[in-house]
């Protein structure tokens, strides 16, 4: 009983569909036709350079979400890892056992993090807004305590090769943004875990008698975004060359933007990674844009904020 | 124009040429529908026929794409249920609409909490006063000041109806009222509907249990796949006629029995306690299937929740095939062979947010994996199989189930517990707000079941339902098994009996 669906109605669908898409190509013509250098491919490599690191926390925020979660701490995870990691190349050993040593302790601070966000979510039940909220001052006071407030540098310079490098010409974090996204986007679509994560955004109650390890599944999702968050720190710290104790301040706004923009629902239960990933090129693009014609960095909030409200109104127009 | 000619009676509602189309279903196509005042006027279907939609329209809760609606012969156009209220339609929709949060009052009188005089400030003294003397209506004794996010599906239901009816209304419309309840509770709400009937009311009754049509209908009206089939007086059909035209085909009989030989035992209860069971024995055998009655509260629920893993026991064993088990989540029990179709679909079984494919897979994904991955070609043969076997009525497998009418949500969530292949099965209520006809091959697939030797325990508040396909029937009373009875020498009464806490043999000795 498949029937033509009437003109308006189809636009409709089309535009709900793709909405973000294309507001991204809309974005991109205005743009190109404003400034002769936007459409470059270097120009272009360099916006995913300047997204990557909102991009990559933004697809572990993406599993949050997913969840009905929020996670407050990724900008601070971003200041905490980037120090710990610095400081570690400080210490006086080799730098190919300084480097990966740094890694490992910084990655394994992004898991101990989720653990701990997991943990009171799941066995304490409290709101993921509160326990993140918390862990996010926890970890800024602590990255401020840990550095005397002060930057830490002076370590090798083989360490910036990671966020300023670049392999065929590609960006280095651009190739782990992308990286992030292929596996991110497989685990969310092609696995078990990925279908729990869905389930248990949509409803936790049926989930759990549909034989689904509720507990396991949030806990899983906040250490993958730890994780995301602490690879972004070094990233960041690599590129500016020094572990800030203020480093990634309000990242968590642009990344939920980002993630919102994208789709996903802060209900749960709905959204995908591809939505993500071309939310935070939206924004990315919008940021480099701006730039490009020097516009002041105030009006630049405030165009980014009537964007992302457009943004979500097109995403709106899916549901009805 | 020959409508004036004939009308003797004048119509209260009437709904003519409505149409509303969904993306790939025509929901309702040309249907007229009228309703005359203080009748009870039953509006009858196949699951996804278009019912809800029409009432929906009604309410003004969704927007049709052409039709007219006239109340008392003048045109009306509501644009949201606030303005059909106003003009006195009251609705209870098939999935509830309260908010679980507030209290059962509050829910009742939402957007017509009394106020202390002219004041802002809510009387609750008065607002639950209120609650409580529409909810004796019904004989209930819900306290007015339970969370109802905390009652039961039966519950919420009685206070569903006990808000449409706190309100004046001149036309009732009720979206499958009875499907949680029970016998009691059933008498209750015909007596109140032939109260409100004597007041003029006119009401728009929707049930899949037919019996019901027959003791409180006046005239019936039959939609199917959308389309306007037939009107008549209740009185001039016969349950016969009424599959026919709900169908489309006869029914040669309601339940199909076959033939079972009882297996070994595969489930063992011994003195099981837990929340307001007491003191549980039960057996259960492969090739069986085992009928589960009880007034709404006895504790069927329970006792299936508990075996599920989903609540704890507090004391007491279970044993299948003769090991003793200790299921702490539903995980557990499904790894063990044990499947559970929860009541309450909405609330506890669909997730629905996903589509119907990755409903019916997500209790068993174990079997549509290959390695890491899932494997979407197997997973779409089986999605394509069940909506098949169960004809889900769904555009397709990709359909959320959000979508979808409440009978074919009661189907995926079926096919799902089908898929997980357990040893034993329990049916929480599997029939509510279906269709006879997919009711008809339901009782086939359980029987198959049972034949395929997996124990089958069926909780059913449908009386004539548990008597026709269970091998025997167990009652429960306030958390007791009062006791088992066989296939031969279960009636109706006995059960009601058991059920309310009575003696077998003082009333029969
Ligand atoms: N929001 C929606 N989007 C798409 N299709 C819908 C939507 N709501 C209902 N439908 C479709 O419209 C048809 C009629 O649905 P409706 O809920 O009116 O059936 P019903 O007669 O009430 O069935 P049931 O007895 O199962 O409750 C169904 O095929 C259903 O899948
Ligand atoms: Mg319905």
């Amino acid at each position: 009983m498949v029937e033509q669906l009437p003109r308006s109605k189809k636009i409709k669908t089309i535009i709900g569909e793709f909405g973000i898409a294309i507001a991204l190509l809309a974005e991109i013509a205005l743009f190109s036709s404003l400034s002769p250098y936007f459409f470059t491919a270097e120009n272009i490599l360099n916006v995913t350079l300047q997204t990557s690191i909102i991009a990559i926390i933004a697809a572990g925020m993406t599993f949050v979400i997913l969840t009905a979660g929020i996670d407050l701490s990724v900008g601070a995870m971003v200041a905490f890892s980037g120090v710990i990691a610095t400081s570690v190349l400080k210490l006086d050993l080799p730098f190919a056992l300084s480097f990966p040593l740094a890694v490992v302790i910084a990655l394994s601070i992004g898991i101990f993090s989720g653990s701990i966000a997991g943990l009171f979510v799941t066995r304490f039940n409290i709101t993921p807004f509160i326990v993140t909220l918390s862990l996010m001052t926890i970890w800024r006071g602590a990255s401020y305590m840990y550095t005397d407030g002060r930057p830490i540098w002076g370590f090798p310079d083989e360490f910036s090769f990671l966020g300023s490098g670049r392999v065929f010409g590609i960006p280095i974090p651009t190739i782990i943004m992308i990286c992030v996204y292929i596996v991110a986007y497989t685990i969310l679509k092609h696995t078990k875990f990925g279908r729990y994560v869905y389930a248990v955004g949509g409803n936790k109650e049926a989930a759990r008698l549909a034989g689904i390890n509720v507990n396991r599944t949030l806990l899983s999702v906040y250490i993958i975004s730890g994780v995301l968050s602490a690879i972004s720190g070094i990233l960041l710290a690599s590129r500016m060359n020094s572990g800030q104790p203020n480093a990634g301040l309000m990242y968590e706004m642009d990344v939920i933007a980002a993630v919102v923009v994208g789709g996903t629902s802060l209900f749960g239960g709905r959204g995908t990674i591809v939505g993500t990933f071309l939310g935070a090129m939206l924004i990315g693009i919008l940021r480099n844009g701006l730039n490009l014609l020097n516009v002041g960095s105030y009006v630049q909030m405030v165009v980014l904020g009537v964007v992302i409200l457009f943004a979500v109104l097109l995403d709106q127009m899916r549901m009805k | 124009m020959k409508r004036g000619s004939i009308k003797t009676v004048t119509s209260l509602l009437q709904m003519q040429n409505i149409r509303k189309q969904y993306p790939g279903v025509l929901a309702l196509s040309d249907v007229n529908f009228d309703l005359r005042a203080g009748e009870v006027h039953c509006l009858l279907g196949e699951n996804g026929a278009g019912k809800s939609t029409l009432m929906k329209v009604l309410s003004g809760a969704i927007k049709k794409d052409s039709g007219t609606i006239l109340i008392d012969g003048k045109e009306v156009e509501f644009h949201s249920p606030a303005d059909s209220q106003k003009a006195g339609i009251g609705m209870i929709y098939q999935d509830f609409k309260l908010v679980p949060e507030l209290t059962v009052a509050e829910n009742i009188l939402l957007g017509n909490e009394p106020t202390k005089g002219k004041s802002p400030f809510v009387d609750f003294k008065k607002m639950n006063e209120i609650a409580r003397t529409s909810l004796t209506q019904l004989g209930e004794e819900i306290p007015t000041t339970a969370i109802v996010s905390s009652l039961s599906v039966a519950q919420r239901q009685i206070v569903e109806i006990a808000k449409a009816i706190s309100k004046k209304v001149r036309i009732l419309a009720m979206d499958e009222p009875s499907a949680a309840l029970t016998e009691n509770e059933l008498k209750n709400l015909f007596a109140v509907i032939k109260k409100l009937k004597q007041d003029s009311v006119g009401i728009i009754y929707i049930s899949h249990r037919l019996e019901e049509i027959f003791e409180i209908g006046d005239r019936l009206t039959v939609l199917r796949d959308g389309k306007y089939i037939h009107s008549c007086n209740v009185a001039e059909s016969d349950r016969r006629s009424l599959v026919r035209w709900m169908v489309g085909r006869e029914l040669e009989q309601e339940y199909p029995k076959i033939e079972l030989k009882r297996g070994e035992e595969i489930l063992r209860i011994e003195n099981l306690n837990a929340g307001i069971l007491k003191d549980i024995n039960l057996n259960v055998y492969r090739g069986e299937i085992l009928g589960f009655s009880g007034l709404v509260g006895a504790g069927r629920s329970e006792f299936a929740r508990v075996i599920f893993g989903a609540d704890r026991k507090e004391s007491g064993f279970i044993y299948l095939e003769g090991k003793e088990i200790y299921p702490k989540s539903p995980r557990e029990a499904i790894d063990l062979g044990i499947g559970l179709l929860t009541e309450d679909r909405n609330k506890y079984g669909l997730i629905m947010q996903m589509n119907v494919r990755e409903n019916i897979s997500l209790s068993n994904l174990h079997d549509v994996v290959k390695g890491f991955f899932i494997n979407r070609s197997k997973e779409n043969s089986v999605a394509d199989k069940f909506t098949n076997d169960l004809r889900i009525k769904t555009p397709s497998i990709e359909q959320e189930v959000e979508n979808l009418s409440g009978g074919n949500r009661q189907k995926v969530v079926l096919a799902r517990w089908l898929f997980t292949k357990s040893k034993l099965l329990i049916f929480d209520e599997p029939t509510v707000g279906i269709d006879v006809g997919v009711k008809y091959e339901i009782y086939n697939l359980i029987n198959q079941l049972a034949k395929d030797g997996v124990g089958v325990i069926v909780i059913s508040s449908d009386l004539p339902e548990l008597l026709g396909i269970s091998d025997r029937i167990a009652v429960m009373c306030e958390g007791k098994l009062t006791g088992v009875l066989s296939r031969s020498e279960a009636t109706q009464e006995k059960i009601m009996t058991l059920a309310t806490g009575g003696n077998l043999e003082a009333t029969h000795g």
